[in-house]
C-alpha cells in the first residue's frame, strides 16, 4: 500500500499529497473485517439482520447482542469495534430523547442519520481522535413510512432499500438486488435476511457464527423487537436449506 | 523506539484497520495473575489466584464486591480496578436510591464497558489496564460477564483473564456443558482445577493465594449465609474444605511453555 | 480547540456528561448562570387543577378512578383531560393538583421508559420502581423549594403482586388498600376503607367497580370542582385497562328546596 511509511496516514487532521485521509480509509478496514450487518427496508416495515462472529464456545447464546435499540421505533446495527457501535448508539439514543423532549414526536429517520452523520464526522477531523471504527444501519419506521440509512466512518450517509456492511457486503447486496424489496412484506423479508446472512457467511474462512434478526413493521405495533423465537426458528431453518440446494 | 508506526496511541489506526494501543492494553490484562469465573443454574462462582511481592508481603486483593448482588475479580492494573469498580458501586447504589431496585449486572457492566471505550478514541488518556470477570445475580439469575479495556463486554458460560488463562480456557471449554446442572461444590472444584493450570510448574493453590467469590444459596462449608445468598469472599483458611475436594493431577500436564507466550495472540475483539 | 468531543454540539443538556469523559478535576461548568437567581419566584400554587383520584385494591389487581375534569379556580375550564395514565404494561399513575405539572411527569415517565426500552435486556420497571422514582423527583423538588404540585397514585400488578402506593408534592409516601387524593381523601377514603378492609382478596371487579362509582357519585355531589364525567382503569395480570370516558346519572331535585340551589323567592 502506497500510504504506509508516507507519514500522511498517521492522523485524521492530515491529507496525503493526493487528497486522502488514509486515517478514514483505515477505519474502513476495521469495519471490512467484521462480520456482515444488512437491513432490508420492505413496503411495511425494517428488518435488521446480522452475522455475529462466534469467538469462543463459552459465550451465552442470544446474550451478547450486535442489534441494538435505538427508540421505540429505531434500530441500529453496526459492523467494524463493537464498543464503537455501543458508544454511537447510545450518542443515538441521546438525540432521539433530545428530539422527543424538544417536539413531544418521535424522531424522523432522515434527521437522526443526519445527526450521527455530523457527529461521525468531527471524529475525522482532528488529530486529537480517531474515526469511528464502524459502518452504522439505522432503520425505522416514521411519517414517511419505513426508511434505512447507512452511516460510514466518514459522516457520510445514504438511503438504502437493501444495505449491507461489513465483510460479505458485496455478495449480499448481489443478493438483496435480485429481489424486489418494495413488494414483499416484512415477514418475508426476515425469511430473505436470514437467508442472505446464511449465505454470505464464509464456513471455510469462518469461525462459527450466530444468527440475529430483528423487524420494525405492522406486527410489532411499530415497535424494533426482535425477531420472535418460532418465525426465527423457521427463517434459521429455511435459509439452512437453501443453502444445501444453492451449493 | 516503538514496535511499529501505528502504535503511538489510541487515535490511530493501522493500515489493517487495528488499534494497537488497545491490543497493547489487553496484553496488560495479561500481566496480571489468573482469575476464572463460572455459573450453574444456580450459582456463579469466582476464582482467582493472588500474588505477593515477597515473604513479608500481604497478598494482593484480586476480588472486590461492588452489590449484594455483583461481584468482581480482576486482573491488570489493580488501580485501574479501584477506578472501575467505584464507579459500578456508584451505579448500583444508584439504581438502589432511584428505583429501588438492584442494578441489572449487564447494565453495569455495560456501563463500564462504554467507559473504556472513550479511552480507546481520545487522545491524551490511555485506555484501561484491566480486565474484569463480573458475576451477578438477578430477575434472570446467574451471570457471568467479561469486560475487557478494549470497551466490549461479554456474557459466558464459563471465562478466564489474566497470566496463562488460555490454559484455563481450554479446561473450561473441556467441562462447560456439565456446569449447568453442577453443584455449588462441584462448580468450585471445576473452578479450582481451572484455575490450577495456570499455575507456574512447581506452585499450588493454597488457603493463601486462592480467592474464591461466590453468589448463590450457602454451601455445606459455609455458616451464616442469609438465604438471599448475596455475594462473599472466602479467604484464608475458609477455603481449605475446597481445596480439599480437588483430584490431584496424576499425569504431568502437556508441558505448557512458561510465560505468557502460551496464549494465543491479542486481538481487539470487533 | 476543546478536544472533548461530549462538548461538539451536544444538542441540549449541555452539561451532562453521560459516558464520564471528563476527569473529574477538569470538567466544565456548563449549567445555567442566572444572574437574577435571587429573583426568581417558584411555584406557590396551582394553576389548573384535577380534584381526586381513587384507587381501591381488590381480588384480581388494583382499580383506579378518576373524573375528566381539569378547574382553572372555580371555573371548570376542561371537561376532556384523562388524569389516569399508564406507564408500561404493569403500571398506571392517577394525579390530582397542577396538571401541568402532572403532564411534565408523564413526559418524565415516557423519556424513562423509552430509556428501559431501549435496553432490550429483559428488565423493565415495574409500579415498585416507578412509585420510588417518582418519590425521589417529588422530594428533590420540594427540596429545591420548587415542587411539582400533584398527589399521584402508583397502582400496578407485576409478577402476581398488587402494588398501591401514594406520593404528593412533598414527598410523602403511604401505601393502604385504599387510596384517595384530594377533597376524596375526605369523603370518599371512609366509605372505600369500609367497603375494602377485609375483602381485598374477595371483591370482584363489578363489585369493586360499583363501589368506586359510588364514592365518584358522592363525591360530585359534595366536590364543587369534579365532573360526573370519569374514567376507570384496571391493572390486573392481563395488563393495564383504562377505560373510555363514560357519565352517571345524578339528580338534584332533592335540592330544589335548598336555599340559593332552586327558585327561592327571598
Amino acid at each position: 500500500m502506497t500510504s504506509i511509511g508516507t507519514g500522511y496516514d498517521l492522523s485524521a487532521s492530515t491529507y496525503s499529497p493526493d487528497g486522502r485521509i488514509f486515517q478514514v480509509e483505515y477505519a474502513n478496514k476495521a469495519v471490512e473485517n467484521s462480520g456482515t450487518a444488512i437491513g432490508l427496508r420492505v413496503k411495511d416495515g425494517i428488518v435488521l439482520a446480522v452475522e455475529k462472529l462466534v469467538h469462543s464456545k463459552l459465550l451465552v447464546p442470544e446474550a451478547n447482542r450486535r442489534i441494538q435499540t435505538v427508540d421505540r421505533h429505531v434500530g441500529l446495527a453496526t459492523a467494524g469495534l463493537l464498543a464503537d457501535g455501543r458508544q454511537l448508539a447510545n450518542r443515538a439514543r441521546d438525540e432521539s430523547l433530545n428530539y422527543r423532549d424538544s417536539w413531544k414526536q418521535p424522531i424522523p429517520l432522515k434527521y437522526l442519520a443526519d445527526r450521527l452523520g455530523l457527529y461521525v464526522q468531527v471524529y475525522t477531523l482532528y488529530s486529537s481522535v480517531r474515526p469511528f471504527g464502524i459502518s452504522t444501519i439505522v432503520g425505522g419506521i416514521d411519517e414517511n413510512g419505513p426508511t434505512l440509512y447507512v452511516i460510514e466512518p466518514s459522516g457520510v450517509f445514504f438511503g438504502y432499500h437493501g444495505a449491507a456492511v461489513g465483510k460479505g457486503k458485496q455478495l449480499a447486496k448481489t443478493e438483496m438486488e435480485k429481489l424486489k424489496l418494495s413488494e414483499l412484506t416484512t415477514r418475508q423479508a426476515v425469511m430473505e435476511a436470514a437467508r442472505i446472512i446464511h449465505l454470505v457467511h464464509d464456513d471455510a474462512k469462518e469461525k462459527d457464527f450466530e444468527l440475529e434478526l430483528s423487524w420494525i413493521g405492522d406486527e410489532t405495533n411499530g415497535l424494533h423487537l426482535p425477531v420472535p423465537k418460532d418465525l426465527f426458528e423457521e427463517a434459521d431453518k429455511a435459509a439452512r436449506a437453501a443453502l444445501e440446494t444453492f451449493e | 523506539m516503538f514496535r511499529n508506526t501505528y502504535d503511538s496511541d489510541n487515535t490511530v489506526f493501522s493500515p489493517q484497520g487495528r488499534l494497537h494501543q488497545v491490543e497493547y492494553a489487553l496484553e496488560a490484562v495479561k500481566q496480571g495473575s489468573a482469575a476464572v469465573g463460572l455459573r450453574s443454574k444456580t450459582h456463579s462462582v469466582l476464582l482467582a489466584l493472588k500474588r505477593s511481592s515477597g515473604e513479608l508481603a500481604s497478598y494482593q486483593q484480586k476480588m472486590f464486591r461492588i452489590d449484594d448482588h455483583v461481584g468482581i475479580a480482576i486482573a491488570g492494573l489493580t488501580s485501574d480496578a479501584r477506578v472501575l469498580s467505584n464507579f459500578m458501586r456508584q451505579q448500583a447504589m444508584s439504581s438502589k436510591m432511584v428505583f429501588n431496585r438492584p442494578a441489572p449486572v449487564n447494565r453495569l457492566v455495560s456501563a463500564i464497558a462504554d467507559k473504556a471505550q472513550v479511552n480507546t478514541q481520545e487522545y491524551g488518556r490511555r485506555p484501561y489496564g484491566v480486565g474484569f470477570l463480573v458475576i451477578g445475580l438477578d430477575q434472570s439469575g446467574p451471570h457471568l460477564y467479561e469486560f475487557s479495556p478494549s470497551g466490549n463486554s461479554y456474557e459466558y458460560y464459563a471465562m478466564s483473564i489474566g497470566a496463562r488463562s488460555q490454559s484455563a480456557k481450554t479446561y473450561l471449554e473441556k467441562y462447560y456443558e456439565s456446569f449447568a446442572d453442577c453443584s455449588l461444590e462441584e462448580l468450585i472444584k471445576h473452578g479450582l482445577h481451572a484455575l490450577r493450570e495456570t499455575l507456574q510448574q512447581d506452585k499450588a493453590l493454597n488457603v493463601n493465594n486462592t480467592s474464591i467469590g461466590i453468589l448463590g444459596p450457602a454451601s455445606v462449608h459455609e455458616t451464616g449465609i442469609p438465604p438471599s445468598g448475596s455475594f462473599r469472599i472466602l479467604e484464608g483458611e475458609s477455603i481449605q474444605p475446597f481445596l480439599d475436594t480437588m483430584v490431584p493431577k496424576d499425569v504431568p500436564p502437556p508441558a505448557a511453555p512458561s510465560g505468557g507466550a502460551a496464549d494465543e495472540d491479542v486481538q481487539m475483539q470487533e | 480547540m476543546d478536544h472533548f468531543p461530549t462538548n461538539w454540539g451536544r444538542p441540549r443538556n449541555d452539561a451532562y456528561d453521560a459516558y464520564g469523559t471528563y476527569p473529574i478535576a477538569q470538567r466544565p461548568y456548563n449549567g445555567p448562570k442566572d444572574t437574577f437567581e435571587a429573583g426568581v419566584q417558584r411555584t406557590q400554587q396551582p394553576i389548573v387543577t384535577g380534584t381526586s383520584v381513587l384507587a381501591l385494591k381488590y381480588k384480581d389487581g388494583i382499580m383506579m378512578a378518576a373524573d375528566n375534569l381539569a378547574s382553572y379556580g372555580s371555573l371548570a375550564r376542561f371537561k376532556d383531560i384523562e388524569r389516569l395514565y399508564p406507564v408500561g404494561n404493569n403500571t398506571v399513575i392517577g394525579a390530582g393538583g397542577d396538571m401541568s405539572d402532572f403532564q411534565y411527569i408523564q413526559s418524565l415517565l415516557d423519556s424513562l421508559m423509552i430509556e428501559e426500552f431501549t435496553a432490550q435486556d429483559g428488565h423493565s420497571l415495574g409500579p415498585k420502581e416507578i412509585h420510588e422514582y417518582l418519590s425521589q423527583v417529588m422530594y428533590g423538588r420540594r427540596s429545591k423549594i420548587n415542587p411539582l404540585w400533584n398527589s399521584l397514585i402508583v397502582g400496578g400488578f407485576k409478577d402476581g403482586k398488587r402494588f398501591l402506593a401514594y406520593v404528593d408534592l412533598l414527598g410523602t409516601t403511604y401505601s393502604a388498600s385504599t387510596l384517595a387524593t384530594g377533597y376524596g381523601a375526605y369523603i370518599a377514603q371512609p366509605l372505600l376503607r369500609k367497603a375494602i378492609e377485609g375483602y381485598e382478596d374477595v371483591l370482584t371487579e363489578e363489585q369493586a367497580e360499583k363501589i368506586i362509582t359510588e364514592c365518584l357519585k358522592v363525591l360530585f355531589y359534595r366536590d364543587a370542582r369534579s365532573l360526573n364525567k370519569y374514567q376507570i382503569a384496571t391493572i390486573t395480570d392481563k395488563g393495564v385497562n383504562v377505560s373510555e370516558s363514560r357519565s352517571m346519572e345524578t339528580t338534584w331535585s332533592f335540592a330544589e328546596g335548598i336555599r340559593g340551589y332552586g327558585s327561592q323567592t327571598q
